[in-house]
């Protein structure tokens, strides 16, 4: 092993920490953005953020496969497709939200909050974690493909179905469309 | 495995003289754009300010810095804002992987080419949110079709990269290059149907003529860039220099053998060496460039049919049968 780092590292860590609390701060913002909004766009615009942070999360810990293809398929397909159906679907005012009683608000996001840091935090700890195996290596072309037809197939298999539900839907959306007289992705394009 | 040592500070150097390289060369597209486009269609204006013309660039430079920045007044400001920054910014990055010689690039990935499709993705969001934010039918309209030409195109152009990717087995650019040699990937007859429908989808994703369609001045006035003046439209000017080097130096490394001559590899050491392989590269990069300026000016603007059409029915499943046949091959025979 090949090892050159130069003798004092305290300034790398230093930047190291920084980028992981700037990635973690950035998806953090991102979800608020995307909550908060009274705009759609601008939620689609926070998710965006927020998935951004994520891919650096991913690249910070080290695989640019996952960092790269959280990008191009999240942020450039997805999201790009999502930011093209609200362009479509609504003129930009703002949204008019079902008005809830503040109260009814707050009680619903607590026990919803409550219920998930419950379940999520009782798994976390009851979990005893040890410091994850070193991955040597993931990038090149053989080792993915490896990855993904042999550990991963299940995963790998079951995301072609959410492809073809997801394929189905729009099918389906686009046929009432024509149906009712009602334009939903522009015909003219 | 080799660690790769922090080079940070090496990286924020590159990074620095990448962004003047992006100015430089836009400044220098920009006049040879004028010059061919002069020649090609007789346009006499550009022959007369400064010696060849030369001054018109700087000039149009200082307008555009020199102009007021108009933000209408029904425009979603902070996004307005955020659109042409979003579109210069990922090329510039981008291009810290392209292989410009053995030792000049600043960063080899192992994902290289990977990295740079996903930051090429970024072009269209800034696009789309650039016709949304402007509040203008026009924007509007041409950042729709943008999206539809975008996403259509990136499929066929996947392919035929994935066709290059098979083929020599590495995403890693430098790898790219190396394992070609001299006898580039479109010498092949797979390569080069590949390079062929990778340089048409490349031009399509320049939205550069014939398939500057989100731009069609006769139909959309300007399309999304419409409501951005001065520097707003210099940004999103530089982007689409930027991506055109960024098109043909992935065409360059993937199928004309990076800085390599044909059948004659270059694996000399020093710094002379280093340059004629950095000089060889730039030129096929600018050939190829100089090949879209030249489309650019011969061609009409297609239809959106017919851009839609072409896609759809003519690249897609030529380059899937490509990418199948080179994998046939690969199998039968090995690569």
């Amino acid at each position: 092993m090949d090892i050159t780092f130069s003798s004092d590292l305290s300034a790398y860590v230093a930047i190291a920490d920084v980028t992981f609390i700037a990635f973690i701060a950035m998806t953090l913002a991102g979800g608020l953005v995307a909550i908060l909004a009274k705009q759609l766009i601008h939620a689609v615009l926070g998710l965006i953020i927020s998935l951004i942070g994520v891919a650096g999360l991913y690249a910070f810990l080290g695989n640019y496969f996952i960092a790269s293809m959280q990008i191009l398929i999240y942020v450039g397909a997805v999201s790009i497709s999502m930011v093209f159906a609200v362009m479509l679907a609504r003129p930009p005012e703002e949204v008019k939200q079902k008005s809830m009683r503040l109260a009814t608000k707050i009680a619903l996001g607590v026990i919803v909050g409550l219920f998930t840091a419950a379940t999520v935090g009782s798994a976390v700890f009851a979990h005893r974690w040890s410091a994850a195996a070193k991955v040597t290596s993931g990038d090149t072309p053989v080792e993915i493909g490896i990855g993904l037809l042999t550990r991963n197939v299940l995963a790998f298999e079951l995301i072609s179905l959410v492809l073809l539900i997801a394929i189905i839907g729009s099918v389906v959306i686009a046929k009432r469309g024509r149906g009712t007289g009602k334009t939903v992705g522009g015909e003219e394009l | 495995m080799q660690i790769q040592s922090p080079n940070i500070l090496l990286i924020v150097v590159a990074a620095v003289v990448m962004v003047l390289y992006v100015f430089t060369n836009s400044a220098v597209l920009v006049w040879v754009e004028r010059k061919v486009s002069a020649h090609i269609q007789r346009r006499p204006g550009p022959f007369e300010v400064g010696p060849f013309g030369l001054l018109q660039t700087a000039i149009d430079g200082l307008k555009l810095m020199a102009k007021q920045l108009i933000i209408p007044a029904k425009a979603d400001k902070r996004i307005f804002m955020l659109a042409p920054v979003l579109s210069f910014v990922p090329p510039i990055a981008a291009l810290l992987t392209v292989p410009f010689g053995k030792v000049v690039q600043v960063q080899n990935l192992d994902i290289g080419i990977l990295f740079i499709l996903s930051l090429a993705a970024l072009n269209v969001l800034a696009i789309l949110i650039a016709g949304w934010s402007s509040a203008n039918k026009y924007s509007l309209f041409g950042a729709v079709r943008s999206v539809a030409q975008n996403i259509a195109y990136e499929i066929p152009l996947l392919l035929s990269l994935l066709t290059a990717v098979l083929w020599m087995g590495t995403l890693n650019l430098g790898e790219l290059v190396d394992a070609q040699g001299g006898f580039w990937f479109v010498f092949t007859p797979f390569g080069f149907i590949a390079f062929v429908i990778y340089f048409v989808t490349g031009m399509a994703e320049t939205n550069r003529a014939p398939f500057d369609l989100p731009e069609a001045e006769s139909e959309l006035t300007a399309g999304f860039h419409t409501e951005y003046s001065g520097m707003g439209f210099g940004l999103f000017f530089l982007g689409e220099y930027t991506n055109m080097i960024l098109v043909s130096a992935i065409a360059t490394s993937l199928f004309l053998g990076g800085y390599n001559l044909p059948f004659i590899t270059l694996n000399g050491e020093g710094i002379l060496w280093e340059l004629i392989r950095v000089l060889i590269f730039l030129a096929k990069a600018y050939f190829l460039i100089f090949v879209m300026i030249w489309m650019r000016w011969t061609f009409p603007r297609v239809r959106f049919d017919q851009l839609l059409n072409l896609c759809w029915k003519v690249l897609i499943p030529f380059s899937l049968v490509n990418l199948a046949a080179a994998a046939i091959w690969i199998k039968a025979v090995g690569g």
